[in-house]
């Protein structure tokens, strides 16, 4: 109980000083990279991620694993091994890298429109360069506006954030390194933000069923608040390419 | 787009036409044969790390960062610190690196490296003692690749040199022995550490064979149309590695030449990173975001 008391002071402030409701400060990128069809970067607070999308090309490796009416999503993370405080032994291939691609496929398939791509694939790779608190959002993030920047059709912006309870009352959003280690439960929601459906929820430790809705609701928020920032990237993204065309300039 | 051909050839006309340029002694984006491509550095680009940096070479994109820790020497070499490349091919740069496709990729890189960093001239191991035969210093390079655009090895090398010239390491306070026990204390004062000199710190050049002359800093599509290349890392003038890539065969008289312009070029091309690290300021805007 008492070390909970910490995440929140009695002034309403976390320990970075943000107040409840705030998200840490959101800055990304598309098209960083010329060899991928698709790339981005985001930096949300300390966290740093890139992602990067190939396809839709052939299926590779035998086309036994080609869907008639689908288009394969297939996903990679890994985390560079001087992403984290302590030095990483590899970058990949460990359980919760693996655990991490499997919920970034759940997430994005929701939102690309495989239907429209039969027989192909299309890869979504995302690397960590820094690590420090909600990885798998960042991930979701960046690799919503690298399938944008792809040109790959969505059915709207999937959006990932993470919410936590404080001082067993107050629902606290986008969860750094710091309020993670200290513990308190987290909860990860990923998004379809414009038509409020949850695609993926996938909760830590414990906290009562009565919180429940409230947390969620403010995870929810949260991914609202992330679909409007990512929004004025891309449209800023698109306003820049187009701007040879002077599309900028029309009303 | 959707391109429905999984296989990466370049057609054949461009291929000829690489070799009629490169025996003008002008190539397909304009250069000569003894030109690099652009090339863009940045350091400290990983906050948490001891030194950092980022280097873009036209398509290439490298990002290195050191990380440091305590260790206990090797009981052969009490007096030496030690010193671990580590290669990572992300799948970012191309899918072929997905899972565990990368890995060869990395460590004909990572082994080319610590050959190139063995020798003592090159980099003096010996300051990275703490205490002989008990601690050391361990430096981990991590290299990742991020993009892929043909030179590997020049543009890694590069990198590596400028990661290690931005390092800092920690100054010790006191060490206490107890026993078996060691306590090392580090200085309280974030901004007093010791940099590596790194003036040894070899450069690879890769020199590469397309018909019956030589290039460096080969693209990706000059890279496909030779038929082998030699990489050679130089310290202050002199040859520390030299391992032939590719499957192609080489007459000793070309490998001779390979070599003399390999130093050459790796002479010029450390001069320019010399000038250019010097110019780097502290608190610079860096990143991807630029």
């Amino acid at each position: 109980m008492s070390r909970k008391k910490e995440l929140i002071s009695n002034i309403g402030l976390r320990l970075d000083g943000r107040r409840a409701g705030e998200l840490r400060r959101i800055r990304c990128k598309l098209g960083v990279f010329s060899e991928p069809d698709g790339s981005a970067y985001i930096e949300q607070g300390l966290t740093k991620v890139l992602a990067a999308v190939y396809g839709p090309h052939q299926v590779r490796g035998g086309r036994s694993k080609a869907q008639h009416d689908s288009a394969i999503v297939n996903c990679q993370f890994s985390m560079a091994v001087f992403s984290t405080g302590e030095r990483k032994r590899r970058p990949r291939g460990d359980r919760k890298s693996t655990e991490m691609s499997i919920h970034l496929h759940q997430a994005l398939v929701a939102a690309i429109k495989v239907e429209l791509y039969p027989w192909t694939q299309i890869d979504v790779y995302v690397e960590v360069l820094h690590a420090d608190g909600g990885i798998y959002p960042a991930c979701v993030n960046a690799a919503t506006l690298a399938l944008i920047d792809a040109g790959i059709p969505l059915k709207e912006y999937v959006c990932a954030c993470t919410a936590s309870l404080a001082n067993d009352d107050i629902p606290m959003i986008d969860i750094s390194h710091q309020e993670e280690v200290m513990g308190g439960p987290t909860l990860t929601v990923a998004a379809l933000p414009m038509s409020k459906k949850v695609v993926l929820l996938e909760m830590s430790q414990r906290f009562h069923v009565d919180h429940l809705p409230k947390v969620l609701k403010t995870a929810l928020q949260g991914c609202v608040d992330i679909k409007n920032i990512l929004d004025v990237t891309v449209s800023n993204n698109v306003k820049e390419i187009g701007s040879s065309t002077r599309w900028g300039n029309m009303t | 787009m959707l391109i429905l051909s999984s296989e990466k050839t370049d057609n054949p006309a461009r291929i000829e036409r690489t070799y009629y340029l490169i025996s003008e002694n002008i190539r397909i984006d304009g250069r000569e044969r003894e030109d690099y491509r652009p090339m863009e550095i940045e350091t400290d680009v990983v906050s948490h790390a001891f030194g950092s940096s980022r280097l873009r070479l036209a398509n290439t994109d490298v990002l290195v960062a050191v990380k440091i820790e305590v260790d206990a020497p090797y009981p052969e070499r009490p007096l030496e610190g030690k010193l671990e490349f580590f290669v990572d091919c992300s799948a970012n740069a191309t899918p072929e690196f997905e899972g565990r496709g990368g890995e060869e990729l990395a460590v004909e890189l990572s082994n080319c490296l610590s050959s190139a960093y063995r020798s003592e001239e090159v980099f003096n191991l010996k300051k990275l003692c703490i205490m002989k035969g008990r601690k050391c210093w361990k430096l981990y390079v991590d290299i990742l690749l991020l993009e892929v655009g043909g030179n590997l090895f020049d543009a890694v090398s590069i990198a590596v040199k400028a990661a290690l010239w931005n390092t800092q390491i920690p100054k010790i306070k006191s060490i206490n022995v107890d026993g078996s026990n060691i306590d090392i204390q580090v200085c309280d004062d974030i901004f007093s550490c010791t940099k590596l000199d790194v003036t040894g710190a070899p450069l690879m050049v890769t020199v590469c064979k397309i018909g019956d002359k030589c290039i460096v800093d080969p693209n990706a599509a000059e890279e496909q149309c030779s038929v082998g290349a030699v990489v050679v890392a130089v310290s202050r003038g002199n040859i520390c590695t030299i391992s032939q890539t590719g499957t192609g065969s080489f007459h000793p008289d070309t490998f001779k030449s390979c070599l003399i312009l390999g130093i050459s070029v790796a002479q010029r091309l450390e001069d320019s990173l010399t000038e250019t690290l010097g110019e780097i300021k502290a608190n610079q805007d860096v990143g991807f975001l630029k």
